[in-house]
């Protein structure tokens, strides 16, 4: 019943005729009797936009939101200002074609270039991309620029996101590259088996900052150990994190990937997200993907354009070293906004909530009963903590509208702290475990339980 | 144009947050040496710099976009305000399936509707662009070929009219292209296809309707090829507008396909993303698909599932157009191709003058010869007259080619007004075919110095440079 | 166009300049640098690499193109010109200047043209 389709059929059958055809069926002569359809019986008939809206809104409503999120793992609950939202929208951006034509496609260029730059000043490195699909493929894709002929084989940090893992798992199986994973000691990387898979054929290690369980990684040290054996440190960041922690550019990685969702991005129940990515001068011409670059007109005005093409699939074919072409361009638009809103000081003042209230969640946490798991070491916005029933008390929270830890185990769970979660939501949060955890007489058992 | 760089001045900016509730907690070590650096702009500059930049922007809304093979149909609003419900942005990805049953109604619900269209029996969602599941099909064969421990299958064939993506995303996962000429017609040459189709054949990627726009009439023939040499046909489905409706991949003898939610489904192209790339097979080859519950399954080639929103605009789309609209944008788009085709081959030479589908190629080499205009100042003088440029440069394989897609979204009129540009266009490159060349005059900006942008990239502005 | 008299020829539009007879640098022609525009970057290969008479062993890069640049010997590559990266405008001003590899232990060469049988050849091929 809905159709976008503007012409009458009276239209189209004076279209037919002007193109010497007198019906569609004189449009597909070249489709075999054989496959043609006869219908779609399996698709449903038309219906009108409002129809279609309230089908729609029905499967939305189905969904619970949950008003107090402590989960992040890969996806946080940031606020987001009005003007992303509004900038995103504007149809010049979210309906444009990758900008080919550069010279009406100044605005969705510059955007592209300001994105860059601003990636570049997070993580302190030189140069940046337009974006790929998200902080994992980043990763994936980052092992791709580190590999050579006589290095191809992947470490990666086992305190790395098991989704990153996953897809760099599914990528070296494309390429038949190794993948090894180096063990974590106490919730960080463990420097001395690091040490010992660091072999001739190691072309990078993935690392994680902050890594899965929230907790912060030597990595200068990781720098060094990973740079005297000649091979690349790759690192997986929360950009947000990046206002306040030691940039990638200073501790020398080679390559900073990451999901860019926590920058102005909303949860959307896992995309579209965008992954950032960004590199030494060096590697420069490694980069996947689009790339924008400054330039001028045969009239010397300043203008920007698609560059460095000849490494791209469209030019490379089977010799490229990446088959992206549609990137997360719009997302990146929305990102750029963000920062651009938020500003050096508001991105801080988001890291240093997040970090803060994080801290104070733990504490609460504790008070009520989940001891901590990895005690000496530094969390930033996450953290691992015993939980004598964690699917219970998941469970018992999700009732009250809290959504709890992820659980990594049936006692052991995940947590996150944003500017999102106020003091008094916090309390609240620690008092409901806590009566969780009496009611079910589990209190006591603390930390053994974990062990069982 | 400023750059947001150059609008900012130190100490400005808005504030969005309150005052933080909790004692202010910093990690002791591992902070950052340098301040960070970014813009601090009022958002009054925020929004005037987008406005600004949005104003030199030409979307789908802004006038014709006939860009061959990217299918840039008008991108209903409604779309838009489903995928801003409440319901969908603010679920995180990690929730409890029973909290979000919502959401898993609309993957499930399309893709069954996708299975349906394309005559597949399963599909994943995860692929976030056309490249991502030409990537993940290509590893579905690859693991397919692994589980019967035939391991000689390391070639597949690829048309040389192929997109680039094609050879890329073989090479990507591990396999050599063998590259397979067109014939006279650019469809695919039987015999070159009969020879390249051996022992070691794991597969061939076809894009059909094919990249110069016609739909290859011995389809079934070379389905039948490549299945007697052992080996299974990729369906690249980025030209499936043309036959959504009137005839399946499925039925032609493809094992796997790819689709593109963001050219057939009417989803936004975000000045280069996100799209949707959503992979489907034959239930054989069903147990290899990332993210499913299967020990075969390839993996996982993003973290969470696919880009969620675009596929509920995908979804209303397909809801709103329902059995009886998709066949029915397809039929017009191969009309308003064929229309302006007919109008303008007299002077365009056509590459293959023929009944094409939803998109066809004209090649200028003659103009070229006779005049010293190229495709590229034919497309740049369109920019003066606000539509966009088709596709130069493409396929490879017919020279001087401009393709274009008209799509089924614009009306009569629209088509009429272009084509009376195009005439006009080659009536100035026969009467004043140096003046081509400095064109266009009036876009924001002029032709460009890409030999510098790419010779010494500056490609981020630095505050401190 | 200019081909210097002391220079040998590939029909694949290489030149070589031996230094002795198992010796030579390699670059691009002028005829080349012509038909592939302006050149933006190179790909290069690395020292102590084998090259293969036939074989591609770096490409050029144009705005819009990538074109292998073939071996006319085999050998080690003993040089790598790794200035052209940094600046590509040479191999279009300077052609002969713009050595890409010296080449050492030639064992095999492909059958290379005069200057006068290369002039030949690529008015023949125009």
């Amino acid at each position: 019943m809905g159709s976008y389709v503007p012409d009458t059929s009276a239209q189209q059958m004076e279209m037919l005729k002007e193109c010497g055809l007198s019906s569609f069926e004189d449009l597909y002569g070249d489709i075999p009797e054989s496959v043609k359809l006869s219908g779609l019986p399996g698709v449903p008939k038309g219906k009108s936009e409002l129809e279609v809206k309230r089908a729609i809104e029905e499967m939305a409503e189905k969904n619970k939101v949950y008003r107090h999120i402590f989960r992040g793992a890969g996806a946080y609950h940031h606020y987001i200002p009005a003007i992303v939202d509004e900038i995103a929208s504007k149809e010049d951006f979210r309906t444009a074609y990758t900008p080919y034509q550069a010279e009406i496609s100044q605005g969705v260029l510059q955007s592209i270039f300001e994105f860059q730059s601003e990636i570049c000043m997070l993580t302190g490195l030189e140069a940046a991309n337009a974006s790929v699909y998200d902080g994992a493929t980043a990763a994936a894709e980052a092992c791709e620029m580190c590999r050579d002929k006589k290095r191809s084989r992947i470490l990666v940090c086992a305190a790395v996101d098991p989704k990153i893992l996953s897809v760099v798992k599914t990528y070296s199986f494309g390429r038949d590259v190794e993948v090894e994973l180096v063990p974590e000691k106490d919730g960080t990387t463990d420097p001395e088996a690091l040490r010992k898979a660091l072999t001739p054929e190691v072309s990078c290690l993935l690392s994680q900052q902050p890594n899965f369980f929230g907790n912060l990684e030597e990595m200068d040290s990781l720098s060094a150990l990973v740079h005297e054996a000649g091979a690349k440190l790759i690192v997986s960041c929360n950009p947000v994190s990046l206002a306040l922690l030691k940039t990638p550019g200073e501790y020398q990685a080679d390559i900073a990937v990451g999901e860019g969702q926590p920058l102005g991005l909303p949860l959307a129940c896992g995309g579209p997200y965008l992954g950032f990515m960004a590199a030494t001068q060096k590697m420069m011409r490694k980069l996947p993907g689009r790339i924008v670059g400054q330039t001028t007109d045969v009239d010397g005005k300043r203008a920007f354009v698609l560059t460095l093409q000849a490494r791209e699939q469209h030019i490379r074919r089977e010799k490229a070293s990446s088959n992206i072409c549609s990137n997360e361009a719009l997302c990146a638009l929305r990102a750029a906004v963000y920062m651009a809103a938020m500003g050096p000081r508001g991105l801080r003042d988001v890291a240093a909530a997040c970090t803060s209230k994080a801290h104070y969640l733990q504490e609460k946490l504790a008070e009520a009963g989940l001891p901590l798991v990895y005690e000496n070491k530094e969390f930033f916005h996450e953290f691992v903590t015993e939980c004598p029933d964690a699917e219970g008390l998941n469970a018992f929270l999700s009732e009250r509208g809290f959504l709890g830890g992820l659980m990594l185990s049936k006692n052991r769970l995940l947590w996150c702290a944003t500017e999102m979660n106020t003091r008094e939501e916090i309390e609240k949060a620690a008092a409901l475990v806590k009566e969780y955890l009496s009611a079910a007489g589990k209190e006591t058992q603390g930390k053994e339980a974990s062990g069982s | 144009m400023k750059l947001v760089f150059e609008r900012s001045a130190e100490g400005r900016g808005t504030r969005y947050l309150p005052e933080c509730d909790v004692p202010e907690r910093l990690p002791a070590a591992a902070l950052r040496e340098k301040p960070l650096r970014l813009p601090e702009l009022p958002e009054t500059e925020v929004d005037r710099h987008y406005t600004c930049l949005a104003g030199q922007t030409h979307g789908v809304n802004d006038g014709f976009y006939p860009l061959g093979s990217c299918t840039m149909k008008y991108n209903p609003q409604i779309n838009e305000k489903m995928a801003s419900l409440p319901g969908f942005v603010n679920i995180h990805p990690l929730q409890d399936k029973e909290s979000m049953k919502g959401c898993r109604e609309v993957t499930e619900k399309l893709e069954q509707l996708l299975c349906e269209i394309t005559g597949m029996d399963a599909m994943t969602l995860q692929p976030a662009a056309g490249a991502h599941g030409e990537f993940t099909g290509l590893l579905v064969i690859k693991a397919y070929h692994r589980s019967r421990n035939d391991t000689g299958r390391t070639k597949i064939i690829v048309p040389d009219s192929a997109h680039g993506t094609n050879p890329a995303s073989a090479a990507m996962a591990g396999f050599d292209v063998v590259s397979i000429p067109s014939d006279d017609h650019g469809c695919v040459d039987l015999d070159a296809l009969r020879e390249a189709a051996k022992e070691d054949t794991a597969g061939l990627m076809l894009t059909n309707p094919n990249t110069v726009g016609l739909f290859d009439p011995n389809i079934l023939e070379i389905t039948r090829i490549v299945h007697e040499a052992g080996g299974l046909c990729y369906y690249d489905g980025a030209n499936l507008n043309a036959i959504m409706g009137i005839a399946r991949p499925g039925d032609m003898g493809f094992d796997v396909v790819h689709v593109n939610l963001h050219k057939t489904f009417s989803t936004p192209h975000g000045g280069g993303g996100p799209g949707s790339g959503p992979s489907g097979c034959k239930s054989f080859l069903a147990p290899f698909l990332p993210g499913k519950d299967s020990p075969q399954s390839i993996g996982n080639v993003r973290s969470f599932g696919g880009n969620f929103l675009v596929e509920v605009k995908a979804l209303a789309y397909i809801l709103t157009l329902g059995r009886e609209g998709i066949p029915e944008a397809a039929r017009n788009a191969v009309l308003n191709a064929n229309y302006m085709r007919v109008k303008l081959a007299d002077i365009y030479p056509m590459a293959y003058d023929t009944i094409c589908m939803h998109e066809f190629v004209m090649s200028l080499e003659k103009l070229k010869h006779e005049t010293g205009v190229s495709a590229l100042d034919v497309a740049k003088a369109m920019l003066d007259y606000g539509i966009h440029p088709p596709t130069m440069y493409f396929p490879l394989i017919v020279h001087e080619a401009l393709m274009v897609e008209p799509t089924e979204t614009e009306t009569r009129e629209t088509l009429d007004e272009a084509i009376r540009i195009y005439r006009e266009i080659h009536e100035k490159a026969v009467k004043d075919p140096e003046g081509m060349h400095r064109l266009p005059l009036h876009t924001p900006v002029r032709r460009l110095d890409e030999v510098t942008a790419a010779r010494n990239p500056v490609i981020r502005y630095d505050f401190d440079a | 166009m200019y081909f210097p008299e002391e220079l040998k020829y590939s029909k694949t539009h290489e030149w070589v300049r031996f230094e002795d007879e198992t010796t030579a640098y390699i670059g691009i022609t002028d005829y080349a640098q012509d038909q592939l525009g302006d050149l933006v970057y190179v790909n290069l290969p690395e020292e102590g690499e084998e090259t293969a008479a036939g074989e591609p062993f770096a490409d050029v890069e144009s705005v819009k193109a990538v074109s292998d640049v073939i071996s006319p010997v085999t050998g080690t590559i003993e040089e790598v010109h790794s200035d052209l990266a940094d600046e590509p405008q040479m191999m279009n001003q300077a052609p002969y200047e713009a050595w890409f590899i010296k080449v050492r232990d030639i064992s095999e060469t492909e059958e290379l043209m005069t200057r006068e049988e290369y002039e030949k050849f690529i008015a023949e091929e125009a």
